[in-house]
């Protein structure tokens, strides 16, 4: 549904991304991971629409991004920024009632669609709350909520896509798990997940695909099980890791 | 501080709104109660005095109060920040110059000569507001878009090369032209004439017609940009079309009634602090406040140092800040940002 070919990005002269080709498939999760500055959240906007590359192919459900109109695209895609800056005392429920700005669902529905996912990220309880209010991690998972109402249920033609920026910064661990599992439930839904995370095992818990990044290129690309090497992690991250198997998941876990 | 539900603020404001326009008319060196008998003439007289002058300039007064504070809201949404009003672009600094030029070179050898009962400096206001604001326009917009950062600073240059313009023609004016620069710009309404009450009506109505209808969109702004961007909102578009409309109805205001201050920075503020910032409630709120501050304010211009007249900036001034830090410090500066 989302199609990336040979993506070439740069800012003046200087090279952000190069070569990049990553194709994703409805209903799995896709985990960029990376240093600082190897050009995770760049890949993301590409993907998003968000940044023109110079040279290379972008499309989404079949549509080149480049001339989809805003509002199509809005329906079946959702982002959400490393960063939101939002210094105006909304309260929380309106907040998440924004990220139905691009659907005519009527209210009913759109009221109802806010309490599911404000509950789905466990932030009902602030719902009367003035957003301003809050702590960076409440926040989060705010912003969080606003970005699923966006794509909370299928509507019309084409697969939805989520794409999510360093989505658990902020967050606990109790918060952080429950980040992986939203996005695991909604990939069995048929959503397509792109996000970009720091925390390795996180990553290696949910994510059906792994895509390592290094200085703007895919260094490697695969399940967790193939992407997880102490030796490819130690020349992208340059930290020696020591990979055990989680005794209940099954999935590696990496020790550093 | 509790907010209260947006539409019984409407209501509260749709009922205060025909009370402020009939203390306007009351109020003045002539009071004047309504349904108030005595000898004929002086009913004939006040009836000249409330048809040929207070309802013109009350109905103006109010008219350019909801042009402004509607202005200020938008702009308020647009810049994501509740210090932004009109003047940021230019508008007003703009306009100053304009008046400023045709009071100083323009008025000698065109006289005093009215268009559509429209002075010439009122024209020359209105010219100089669009100027401005088309350069600000143009410095802030490139291939990318519109940079609301680079508009920030490029209305804050172009004000100071409108200001020192204006200071120059200052300069070069003799007393008589630098008493009618100054006056101009303290703001007054005391020209309001049925044709110019006409006129604002006819133009600010027709523009504050179309605020609501970008409501919306300005909610999905305050998150930013390319988050508005990915809400569905074509950003660019609705940028221009809002500094656009807010040229237009603030070059039409500043040119009728001079700079009048305040009002476009502190009626959002207060409509925002009673029901919160969606500007679905916000922009109609909004008007009816500043319409009513204005005529409030208007009324006591013409009060207080009857039979001669306060410049109405003043006035907003010194009754628009006491009332706000109220508000901020009965509000405790818990909403942060704000």
């Amino acid at each position: 549904m989302l199609r990336l070919n040979n993506i070439q990005l740069r800012f003046g002269s200087v090279p952000i991304l190069q070569d990049i080709d990553l194709h994703l498939q409805a209903g799995e999760v896709v985990a960029v991971l990376g240093p600082n500055g190897a050009g995770k959240s760049s890949l993301l906007k590409v993907a998003s629409g968000e940044l023109l590359p110079v040279d290379g192919d972008a499309q989404f459900n079949g549509d080149p991004l480049r001339s989809l109109p805003v509002q199509l695209k809005a329906r079946h895609m959702a982002v959400l920024p490393q960063l939101s800056l939002l210094n105006f005392p909304f309260q929380v429920d309106e907040v998440v009632l924004l990220g139905r700005t691009p659907h005519d669902t009527g209210i009913e529905a759109d009221r109802r669609i806010v309490d599911e996912a404000l509950r789905a990220v466990d932030a009902h309880y602030l719902r009367r709350q003035l957003y301003t209010q809050l702590s960076g991690g409440e926040k989060q998972r705010v912003q969080m909520a606003r970005v699923l109402t966006q794509i909370w249920e299928a509507g019309g033609e084409g697969d939805r896509l989520l794409i999510l920026d360093e989505p658990t910064s902020a967050l606990d661990y109790a918060h952080q798990r429950m980040v992986g599992d939203i996005m695991r439930r909604l990939a069995d839904n048929g959503v397509a997940v792109l996000t970009a995370l720091h925390d390795l095992n996180l990553a290696a818990g949910c994510a059906d695909r792994i895509v390592l990044m290094r200085c703007g290129r895919i260094f490697a690309e695969g399940t967790p099980e193939e992407v997880m090497q102490e030796d490819l992690l130690r020349e992208v991250f340059e930290v020696d890791f020591h990979r055990v198997t989680h005794p209940q998941t099954g999935k590696p876990w990496l020790l550093s | 501080m509790q907010r209260i539900l947006p539409r019984h603020c409407l209501l509260a404001l749709l009922v205060f709104l025909p009370v402020a326009c009939v203390f306007g008319l009351m109020i003045g060196p002539e009071w004047i109660l309504p349904f108030s008998f005595g000898n004929d003439h002086a009913v004939i007289s006040n009836r000249m005095i409330i048809e040929q002058i207070r309802l013109p300039r009350t109905l103006l007064a109010a008219i350019i109060g909801a042009a402004l504070a509607v202005s200020g809201v938008v702009m308020q949404g647009l810049f994501r920040n509740p210090l932004a009003d009109p003047s940021l672009i230019g508008v007003s600094s703009g306009a100053s110059a304009g008046a400023s030029f045709v009071i100083v070179l323009a008025s000698g050898w065109l006289g005093s000569q009215a268009l559509l009962g429209v002075s010439l400096i009122a024209l020359g206001a209105f010219l100089g507001a669009m100027a401005a604001t088309l350069v600000v326009y143009r410095l802030a917009a490139s291939d990318t878009g519109t940079s609301v950062a680079t508009m920030l600073l490029a209305g804050i240059a172009i004000s100071a090369m409108a200001g020192a313009l204006n200071s120059f023609l200052s300069f070069i004016a003799d007393n008589h032209m630098l008493r009618q620069i100054s006056l101009w710009q303290m703001g007054s309404l005391s020209g309001a004439t049925w044709t110019k009450t006409g006129f604002a009506a006819l133009a600010v109505g027709a523009m504050l017609i179309l605020f609501p209808r970008y409501s919306q969109a300005l909610n999905a702004l305050l998150l930013g940009e390319s988050e508005a961007r990915h809400l569905g909102v074509d950003v660019d578009r609705i940028k221009m079309h809002i500094i656009v409309l807010v040229a237009l109805t603030v070059g039409v205001a500043v040119a009728l009634s001079g700079t009048i201050a305040f009002v476009g920075l502190i009626t959002p503020h207060m409509v925002r602090l009673l029901i919160g910032p969606d500007h679905r409630h916000l922009i109609p709120c909004s008007a009816l406040a500043g319409a009513i501050l204005l005529i409030l304010a208007d009324a006591f211009s013409r009060y207080l140092l009857a039979p001669g007249e306060l410049p109405i900036g003043v006035v907003t001034a010194l009754l628009g800040a006491p009332f706000f830090l109220s508000l901020l410090r009965r509000q405790g500066g818990s909403t942060g940002a704000m």
